[in-house]
């Protein structure tokens, strides 16, 4: 199939552009790195050679028709107009051949809904425009987000090699092990998808999805949320490292560390300075999506900060926004999303950046304990 | 309704009214054909310009044209102009048109409402443009408009939106309840239901599918009014709500209405195709049965359009073969077209052109469609350019040539002359080489993984891109030459005769050309 899918490339790709064929024309799926994607790339071939011998045939006596059946060949029109046999018989050989095809397709469907005994779980959340990969029995998670500067989006600067497809954290995951993924969304609906694995799902608010992967291959596995799910719904990408199963649980280790180190993070006492260093990182990842990176937003979605009412306004009601989101708009509730010191921080970036110049500021133990009150 | 026909009757000697109010207050079949099929084309224009607005932004990699936000209204703007602006009101106003011609009736049966439903049109398509105005601008969600990105976090145009659909879908029930009570009223005597021509036979099946679904539309969207304006949670998951009920009520109207779109394309085809093959259409009884089957399973594969949303597996398996079973009727449509020109006495006019084009390019669309029905490997496809390459092959070779072929076939009897073949030719191979270049790598740059409705793109897809970018650039400019086209046609010319296609057959053709203001005031015999 594989070789199949190849010539299907090489020959269209060198039927209709041949004098560009050194571009990137792939013009087939890939079959991927798992049972399923394989499956799929399958049943995909086999489906399109099937449609291919009907076309072959069906267009062929068209063709037939239109070259010899012509008035200006002098053809002299037959008086047929109907014939029950033909009709019953084209009506049934179609048939027979959806259901020679629905048979492989029913088993591979069965196998991609079988998510018990998994190995692993990771809990996929979406939001508006990063994922949320939590790792359930281990008690950490983390976002990933688009890494990709927007100098390179707005063409101030050379494009890399995987433009759109770069992430900071990306999901880690064993070679060999059976990972179940529970999706669902914090605000619309979003589509969690690795081409090279099969594995597309729908992350939905108010539900858990499931799916499940086993991939034998260590590498880079890249793919995007494919449900539109507002403005950046083409910059949420999805980046999966396979690891070999050693190199994964040093990974899960170090990650049990740095979460311990965030939580001491809340306790230590924060100056002004560091609130405002650390702010204007936290501010760039988690806020200026919508507010943009000088405060100025895009109105009247996504609100100006810089100078704004509630930026230069009572603290508490400040911290209220930002920790509970506004219900009915975009704004999220990012207390859950984000660990104190990164709260406090970005707090205390929007009231002192861009000419806003309250002068006060909010620590990652005064948010903790105002997250505890709740 | 015989009161109103009995009206007409007697003024059939007057022609129509001067000035304005021939068209704000018409009850003449004809003239509501002709603004139906004008406010069509207007509306084919303004989708396309939105359509030339995305192409140039994908033209290359990186965001060059329009911010995100913009092009998200533009894909949502241009998805429902062109259904419920460009394709839908066409095949309106070709009823309009024909089937009181077809059928031997004087005009159709309720001409007050005929009047009222044309106008509401361009009411509901000013408040619906005109969102793009509006503070946070016009809908961004997609023409699927899934909940609750079209709810909670939808711009404040969305109750517009939802007003303007409303009024589209009274329109469209109003519509199909005068096609339905023409066709089943006022057949000319001896005109049985099985010698109708298709044409009435798949507007009238089309009908019924509009008559049961347009509420559907109009319920989901008065729920989502609910949830934006009056505090309810229909789909808000915060309050008790299930996103996924949108999707199912949506796609129970939304398949369906894939279908309205085709139907009646499927009829003019029928009548097109044995006109230039000079050879009665293959297999009439059963193209009738094919077409009923494929309206009554419409309504059993919505879910084929959720496969990924985590139906469960019997559901899933359901909807899967429910989906492969739809494509048996519409391979005996194309089957029996084929055998029709078979041993027919072919000539290859501009509307056989677009038709047997038709064949092949819709078969093309009913091909990716049967890979889409596999479940498992639609995992891959979904929300990919193939899933647009897929529906831009139905609609724009089905719906759009079908249209084209009908509009050529039929102008020598809407304004007495023959249009101008060879622009009608060069018309026909521009729009097939740019509409296959535009559309046709996008199945690739789908299976290469390229999700849709995304503004910016990785640097593998840049080259199928562009090409499909400049395909659509040609496709696009071809279609002011039909401007030019029927403007030239409209205005004189070669007259035609009541005949003018040899192997045309009907009643529409024992009528003089142009066809008088008034026609079948006495009801013709039918043999
Ligand atoms: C052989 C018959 C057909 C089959 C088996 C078929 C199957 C499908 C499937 C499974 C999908 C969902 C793909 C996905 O989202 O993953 C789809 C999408 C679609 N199909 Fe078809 N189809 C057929 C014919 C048609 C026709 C005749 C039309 C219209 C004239 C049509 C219009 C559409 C549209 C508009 C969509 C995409 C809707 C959207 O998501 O925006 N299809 N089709
Ligand atoms: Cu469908």
């Amino acid at each position: 199939m594989r070789v199949h899918a190849q010539r299907v490339g090489a020959l269209l790709g060198g039927l209709l552009f041949p004098a560009l064929s050194m571009a990137d024309w792939t013009v087939n799926m890939t079959p991927g790195v798992t049972g399923t994607s394989n499956d799929i790339f399958n049943l995909h071939m086999t489906i399109f050679w099937i449609c291919v011998a009907i076309g072959v045939v069906v267009f062929g006596i068209m063709f037939w028709s239109i070259f010899a059946h012509r008035k200006s060949q002098g053809a002299k029109p037959a008086n047929f107009h109907e014939n029950t046999m033909v009709e019953i018989l084209w009506t049934l050989i179609p048939l027979v051949i959806l259901v020679i095809m629905a048979i492989p397709a029913t088993a591979t469907l069965i196998d991609m809904y079988d998510t018990t005994e998994s190995d692993i779980d990771i809990k996929v959340t979406g939001y508006q425009w990063k994922w949320q990969y939590e790792y359930i029995n281990e008690d950490f998670g983390y976002f990933s987000n688009l890494t990709t500067p927007s100098d390179q989006i707005r063409n101030r600067q050379a494009k890399g090699e995987n433009y759109l497809l770069e992430v900071d954290n990306p999901m880690v995951i064993p070679v060999g092990k059976k990972v179940r993924f529970l999706l669902t969304a914090n605000d619309v609906i979003h589509s969690w998808w690795v081409p090279d694995f099969g594995v597309k799902k729908d992350a939905i608010p108010g539900f858990i999805n499931e799916a499940w992967t086993r991939v034998d291959k260590p590498g880079t596995y890249r793919g995007q949320c494919t449900e539109l799910c507002g403005k950046d719904h083409g910059f949420m990408p999805v980046v999966v490292k396979a690891v070999p199963e050693e190199e994964y649980n040093t990974w899960v280790a170090d990650q049990k560390a740095a979460a311990e180190k965030e939580r001491e993070l809340t306790q230590k006492d924060w100056t002004m300075e560091e609130l405002m260093e650390r702010g204007k990182t936290a501010y760039a990842t988690a806020c200026a999506a919508c507010h943009q990176a000088d405060g100025s937003g895009a109105p009247p979605a996504f609100p100006a900060l810089r100078g704004s009412a509630i930026a230069t306004g009572d603290m508490a009601a400040h911290i209220d926004v930002v920790v509970n989101g506004v219900s009915g708009t975009a704004m999220q509730a990012f207390g859950g999303q984000l660990n104190e010191a990164d709260l406090a921080a970005i707090i205390t970036y929007e009231r002192n950046a861009w000419g806003n110049k309250m002068g006060d500021m909010v620590t990652p133990k005064e948010i903790f304990d105002y997250k505890n009150q709740q | 309704m015989s009161a109103v026909a009995g009206t007409h009757a007697q003024d059939h000697h007057h022609g129509p009214a001067s000035g304005i109010s021939r068209w704000l207050l018409t009850t003449n079949h004809k003239d509501i054909g002709s603004m139906y099929l004008i406010f069509s084309f207007t509306m084919f224009l303004l989708g396309g310009t939105m359509a030339m607005v995305i192409r140039a932004e994908l033209f290359q990699p990186g965001l060059q044209i329009v911010q995100p936000e913009f092009f998200n209204q533009m894909t949502t703007m241009h998805g429902l102009i062109m259904v419920f602006g460009a394709v839908m009101p066409a095949f309106v106003g070709l009823a309009n048109w024909m089937i009181p011609l077809m059928i031997g009736a004087p005009d159709m049966a309720l001409p007050r409402m005929n009047n009222w439903s044309f106008w509401l049109l361009p009411c509901a398509f000013l408040i619906l443009v005109s969102t793009l105005f509006m503070e946070g601008g016009a809908p961004n969600f997609g023409w699927t408009f899934y909940a609750p990105l079209s709810t909670t976090y939808g711009p404040p145009s969305t109750t517009f939106f939802i007003f303007a659909i409303h009024i589209m879908g009274v329109s469209s029930i109003m519509g199909a309840i005068n096609v339905i009570a023409t066709v089943l009223n006022m057949r000319a005597p001896g005109m049985t239901l099985m010698k109708m021509p298709m044409f009435v036979w798949t507007w009238l099946i089309t009908a019924f599918l509009l008559i049961a679904v347009m509420p559907v539309l109009a319920g989901v969207v008065t729920m989502m009014l609910m949830d934006i304006n009056f505090g309810t949670s229909f789909f808000n998951a915060a309050g008790g709500g299930d996103p996924v009920l949108f999707q199912h009520v949506f796609w129970f109207f939304g398949h369906p209405e894939v279908y309205i779109m085709i139907l009646p394309a499927f009829g003019a085809i029928s009548q097109i195709i044995p006109a230039f093959s000079r050879k009665r259409l293959f297999g009439y009884a059963f193209m009738v049965y094919a077409t009923g089957a494929i309206a009554l399973l419409s309504f059993l594969v919505w879910a084929h359009h959720m496969f990924t949303v985590g139906v469960p597996l019997a559901g899933q398996l359901f909807f899967m073969y429910a989906t492969l079973l739809i494509a048996v009727p519409t391979g005996v449509k194309v089957f029996n077209w084929v055998a029709t020109m078979f041993r027919g006495s072919l000539t290859l006019e501009a509307p056989m052109l677009f038709a047997i084009a038709f064949v092949i390019l819709f078969s093309i669309g009913g091909f990716s469609g049967l890979m889409l029905a596999i479940a498992p490997a639609d995992f891959q496809y979904h929300d990919t350019y193939f899933v647009v390459a897929h529906f831009h092959y139905v609609l724009v070779p089905g719906a759009i040539f079908g249209i084209f072929a009908s509009a050529y076939f039929w102008l020598p009897k809407w304004t007495g002359y023959m249009y101008d073949e060879t622009l009608a030719k060069t018309h026909f191979w521009l729009s097939f080489v740019g509409m296959n270049l535009a559309f046709f790598p996008m199945h690739f740059l789908g299976l290469a993984g390229m999700p849709r409705r995304i503004p910016d793109y990785a640097l593998q897809f840049a080259d199928f891109n562009m090409v499909s970018s400049i395909g659509a650039f040609m496709f696009g400019a071809t279609q002011l030459l039909f401007l030019l086209i029927v403007v030239k046609c409209a205005r004189g010319g070669v007259k035609a005769p009541a005949k003018p296609w040899e192997g045309a057959e009907g009643l529409e053709w024992e009528v003089p050309s142009p066809a008088p203001y008034h026609t079948f005031t006495t009801p013709p015999d039918v043999k």
